[in-house]
């Protein structure tokens, strides 16, 4: 699982180096952002921008990875593409998460 | 997309996988192809791959109990309006022999009792237009159809409170 940290803090950026977040990789993919995540950043933003594919199992692993966040800090997610954006909506979890269409709209709102 | 790139005879693709989550990679990546090559746009070709994912994760985790030798036939047709995926497996039955029900998971909850499973069966209900499960012999068979025009652009058909 290839995580990249394009911005530090805060928000700080994850880049998903990957074109699917499936079953094969739910697991990986939970303890790789568990351990990138930075204690100090308020928001972790994931960008999907290069994440063609999620299926159920990719999903649970991100609702994981939010869980796993401390109380003062919030994940949200940037740059979706058409099929993971379709899932998140289909499971209404785009109520859940704040979702940006960009990775540059997610760096220009202040941390709350 | 225009419909004359639809191939009109249907595509026939059959494949044998093992009950693991690379052997199902593999498999969707190659119905991919056959669909993209009937001219299915890609859109409705990320539907039944999305579909035909949850239904082989289930094989895997649940009728196999995520035992690596358990083997799983795929049989795909794809036509210009529907693409019919049968599967096949000898795993444990569904239970009650029954299709699970699939319900929406209700995700206006706190944080820390969000699910992190559970929308498998959601989707596929959803997303296929008819499914058929039926148990003979010691063997599970799946039928899934997925209709091409329902789901040719990625907004069509995602409304989940049915």
């Amino acid at each position: 699982m290839h995580l990249t940290v394009t911005q530090a803090s805060d928000p700080q950026i994850i880049r998903v180096e990957e074109g699917r977040i499936d079953s094969a990789v739910a697991i990986q993919f939970k303890d790789a952002v568990r351990t990138q995540v930075s204690p100090d950043a308020a928001r972790v933003v994931l960008d999907l921008g290069a994440v063609d594919f999620i299926d159920s199992s990719g999903l649970g692993a991100i609702v994981a990875a939010m869980k796993a966040l401390q109380k003062h800090q919030r994940l949200d997610l940037a740059a979706l593409r058409p099929m993971v954006d379709k899932v998140f909506r289909m499971t209404r979890m785009d109520t859940i998460f704040v979702i940006h269409d960009t990775v540059e709209t997610a760096r220009g709102e202040a941390a709350h | 997309m225009a419909d004359s790139q639809v191939t009109a005879t249907p595509m026939i693709f059959e494949t044998e996988l093992a009950s693991t989550s690379q052997d199902v990679r593999g498999a969707l990546d190659s119905v991919s192809g056959v669909l993209g090559l009937s001219g299915w746009n890609a859109a409705a070709c990320g539907v039944v791959e999305l579909v035909l994912a949850e239904a082989l994760n289930n094989i895997v985790e649940h009728a196999y109990r995520d035992c690596p030798d358990g083997h799983i036939v795929l049989r795909l047709r794809a036509g210009a309006e529907f693409a019919d995926l049968t599967l096949h497996d000898r795993g444990s039955a569904m239970p009650d022999f029954r299709l699970p029900a699939g319900r929406f998971v209700d995700v206006g909850v706190r944080c820390e009792d969000l699910p992190e499973g559970g929308f498998g069966w959601y989707l596929i209900r959803t997303l296929a237009e008819d499914i058929c499960y039926t148990r003979e012999n010691d063997r599970n068979r799946l039928e899934l159809r997925i209709c091409r025009h329902t789901h040719d652009d990625f907004h069509g058909a995602e409304n989940p409170r049915r």
